[in-house]
């Protein structure tokens, strides 16, 4: 039943901590052309990248904050403030023995242990905007896949890269996703064979080090026809007074039958601003999958998204927020439906403890002359204190006979009779409270890979200790 | 000519130059997402209402309502051509039943209280300047406390001509403990005219009262209609609202139930058939401002054609409002493969202690359904006929008026099989 707190070692206050800064490259603070020209130079890309980033910093600076819509805290970011990018100079290395020690350590308190290397089909882990350490296990290089970083993957594999990059979301998309495109840095590129079906889970670890540093990942899987992938990536960074800026790009391209599951768990610390996009293109009987879990950050604004493009694709998103307070989890799907018989399932559950507030927004979108398509949303919000929020903003268009949409949505809380039983039975209120919590979230959780669905549970656990009274 | 206005010039400045002022809404403002802001365009109905200048016993034998009421007040072009009462139940008991711009002049402490007080909370604001700068008239209903109107009362609006437009107005203020069942019908006296209807209607539900009230839009296939309803419900108060939406070509309708007072209900339904290329635009917003208040809202909409629906629901909970029960579905029966349906159901908590839930589906008709019709020898279009009116007619029997309901059901039938 209740965890003993010994167990619970998953402290956010890990985090907390950082190393001395020495970076050898620095861009200095504020984003102009000079900046954008200082990174191409630095990383050594090609000239179109060069001109695919300065494009995007003129629709960065040429689209206003979407406020009409989103929250007003984002007019508190101050783009002149920010360093755009940062390296140590380094090119991702091969073997362990490389890795800087203090890095090293960095991992080690992070909770990242040595034997989940052994588990773990390659680790890509991200120390500020590079890649520090890279490393695939034998097989599955072999098997031809390529997982590496997204500048050696546009300067090793062009071929591949430039068929599809930038052309799952494009860099005028949104707001962020322009900045992504014009200084993006770090991340992975991945590409999966036809009928390669990688066993083991890929990882990527990201973190941000570097006060009032944003961090630009660009990430891109390439599923190939009849292949199989799961990407898992996870999150924490340390605290720093001034906030922080994220700002990832993610494009899945499954190819005809592929498979692809992409899985997040977040849980930046509670300065950071989290803007995301991350969206798939699902090819004839491809099948996408995102199981997306938001804890940490100040504010998230994340809408995973499936455009389902071939006959008999299907698309998932698995949701999972939890905003304490002061936070703001502004989550989501979109489905875009463009071929007969393809079928979409949103499953999103929020809980809103404290001052914090969720946010689900959603897009299902069924053009004309389609036949077969089908949909299913179903949020559930839980509250847990009387000045938690909960919102939830679907938008829903269907043309058209021949498909059937359907979007149900609950709001509740903690049931104070089931808090007042569990007393009896004598837990404290806290531990009931994560009880009760965990129980709500306990079907979506069990979908995360195992490692995971445990630090969920202790992250609930950590979380509700501190709403209670 | 001053007798004539309710308003005096002052205001109606006041409120054309706030019209001009405020900005036409754009693809920024989420109130108009999804909206056809080309529709929108008013500047065909910039000069006054034109007067009904057609044949008056064609108006009022038209004006068919139900076989028995309290009374009616047909009105064309916001010019009265009837007011009739049938019993006594309106003249006496402190009741008033008066076009507006009488009352204003012989109860001007209502007016001064309760008319536009609730302004457009969901976007109109421009368009409810508008209104007020040019309404002429429309009906006051007071029922004093503890009085019961046991028939209904309707009052008919009819536009007329080509580019002409007309600002229907509706006032009712239930008193404590008094009951009521009030049905506005918009009607369009020329076809094939293009016209402008921009109404408004103020509820007011009193602590305990029981108001029904029936909104059947037809206006013609070429009006754009803008209809703004606020309904405000004091503690223990309950109202039920039907909006029968049939006619225009572009029609918004902003409905508002503000739930003021402990232990209040409204009940917010609506059907609307769409046909031809007709554009739906439903918003709604029930807004929870005490505890221990109920609100249920129903929205069924059946699209033929390359007719479309929009509809924007938000329950907001606000923070005291505690012990909430709020629920919002919209059903989208798509009948072509040109029609088309957008939802956005939305959600705003910021109480404890709630139960919300929303719903939204788009689908179409069910083949086992129609087959089964079929081998029983219906033919095909009656079958599709009967199946649409059962859809919709959920809606309508939510009201629990038989009489009322099989009036509305006919109405809806004759556009379906139009």
């Amino acid at each position: 039943m209740s965890q003993p707190k010994t167990e619970l070692n998953l402290d956010r206050s890990v985090g907390d901590f950082s190393y001395p800064e020495h970076h050898a490259f620095d861009a200095g603070v504020g984003l102009n052309r000079d900046t954008i020209n200082y990174i191409t130079d630095v990383k050594g890309e090609p000239e179109w990248i060069r001109e695919f980033r300065l494009k995007a910093l003129d629709i960065f600076n040429s689209k206003p904050l979407p406020t009409h819509w989103a929250t007003k805290d984002l007019e508190s970011l101050d783009f002149d403030k920010i360093r755009y990018y940062l390296s140590n100079g380094q090119k991702p290395t091969r073997s362990w023995e490389e890795v800087p020690e203090d890095m090293k350590e960095t991992f080690e308190r992070l909770g990242i242990p040595e034997q989940e290397r052994k588990f773990l089909a390659g680790v890509e882990a991200q120390f500020d905007s590079e890649a520090v350490y890279s490393n695939i296990k034998k097989a599955i290089g072999e098997q031809g896949v390529i997982f590496v970083g997204p500048t050696e993957g546009l300067l090793k594999h062009p071929e591949i890269f430039r068929k599809w990059f930038g052309k799952v979301i494009p860099s005028g998309d949104n707001k962020f996703s322009a900045l992504n495109s014009a200084v993006f840095s770090g991340g992975s590129f991945i590409y999966v064979p036809p009928g390669v079906k990688v066993k083991h889970p890929l990882q990527a670890y990201f973190r941000i080090n570097a006060e009032s540093f944003g961090q630009f990942e660009r990430t891109l899987i390439i599923a190939d026809e009849g292949s199989e992938v799961m990407y898992m990536e996870g999150c924490t960074a340390p605290k720093f007074e001034t906030a922080t800026l994220h700002s990832a790009v993610v494009e899945l391209v499954a190819l005809k039958g592929a498979k692809i599951q992409y899985v997040t768990v977040q849980n930046w610390s509670s300065n950071v601003f989290n803007l995301v996009t991350k969206r798939a293109i699902a090819h004839e009987d491809a099948e996408v999958k995102w199981i997306d879990c938001n804890i940490g950050s100040r504010l998230t604004m994340k809408y995973p998204g499936v455009v389902l493009k071939g006959r008999k694709a299907r698309g998932e998103v698995v949701s999972i927020a939890l905003a304490s307070n002061g936070q703001h989890q502004d989550t989501g799907a979109k489905m875009i439906h463009l071929a007969d018989e393809t079928t979409s399932n949103i499953v999103s559950k929020s809980i809103s403890a404290g001052t914090g507030r969720a946010t689900y927004r959603g897009l299902v979108h069924v053009p004309k002359h389609l036949k077969g398509c089908k949909n299913n949303t179903v949020c559930d919000a839980l509250l847990v204190n009387t000045d938690s929020r909960t919102d939830t903003y679907p938008a829903i268009t269907v043309r058209g006979t021949g498909n059937a949409v359907q979007h149900e949505a609950s709001v509740s809380q903690i049931s104070a009779e089931q808090i007042f039983y569990m007393q009896q039975r004598g837990l404290t209120e806290g531990q009931a409270m994560s009880l009760s919590v965990n129980g709500f979230v306990n079907d979506l959780v069990r979908q995360f890979p195992m490692e995971y669905s445990v630090e969920l549970k202790r992250l609930i656990d950590l979380e509700m200790e501190g709403s209670v009274g | 000519m001053s007798q004539t206005l309710f308003i005096d010039e002052p205001s109606r400045a006041a409120a054309r130059k706030r019209f001009e002022t405020l900005p036409m809404p754009t693809r920024l403002n989420e109130e108009f997402r999804f909206s056809n802001l080309k529709a929108l365009d008013l500047t065909a109905f910039s000069s006054p209402t034109a007067p009904f200048a057609g044949d008056r016993d064609r108006i009022i034998k038209g004006s068919v309502g139900l076989a028995q009421s309290a009374g009616r007040m047909i009105f064309a072009n916001d010019g009265l051509l009837a007011r009739e009462l049938y019993g006594d139940t309106l003249a006496t008991k402190g009741v008033i039943w008066k076009p507006l711009d009488v009352a204003a002049r012989e109860h001007p402490g209502l007016l001064a209280e309760h008319f536009m007080v609730q302004g457009a909370p969901l976007g109109s604001e421009k368009f409810a300047a508008l209104h007020a700068a040019r309404v002429k008239t429309g009906t006051l209903l007071y029922v004093p406390r503890g009085v019961e109107i046991a028939l209904p009362v309707e009052t008919f609006h009819w536009l007329s001509g080509e580019a002409n437009s007309v600002f229907p107005h509706t006032l009712l203020i239930a008193e404590e403990g008094s009951k009521v069942t009030l049905i506005d019908y918009f009607m369009g006296a020329t076809s094939g005219t293009s016209g402008l209807a921009l109404g408004f209607n103020d509820l007011y539900i009193g602590p305990g009262a029981r108001v029904d009230y029936v909104c059947v839009q037809n206006w013609n296939l070429k009006t754009l209609a803008l209809q703004v309803n606020n309904t405000v419900v004091s503690a223990g108060g309950e109202v039920k609202s039907l909006n029968v939406n049939l006619g225009g070509r572009y029609a918004r309708t902003e409905s508002m139930s503000r739930l003021s007072g402990e232990g209040g209900r409204s009940d917010m339904l609506a059907v609307t058939v769409g046909a031809g290329e007709q554009e739906f635009d439903l918003r709604t917003f029930q807004d929870h401002a005490a505890p221990g208040a109920a609100s249920d809202l129903l929205y069924k909409n059946a699209l033929d054609d390359a007719s479309r629906a929009i509809f924007a629901g938000m329950i907001k909970v606000e923070p005291d409002a505690h012990r909430t029960d709020a629920y919002q579905k919209v059903r989208n029966l798509l009948l072509s493969e040109d029609a088309e349906a957008d939802s956005m159901p939305g959600l705003e908590i910021l109480a404890d202690e709630v139960r919300c839930s929303h719903g939204a589906t788009s689908g179409q008709i069910d083949a086992d359904e129609l087959f089964y019709l079929l081998a029983r020898g219906i033919p095909k279009h009656i079958a599709l006929e009967l199946m649409v009116q059962g859809f919709l007619q959920e809606a309508i029997d939510r009201l629990g008026n038989e009489v009322l309901g099989a009036k509305l059901g006919e109405l809806v039938r004759a556009k379906l099989g139009a």
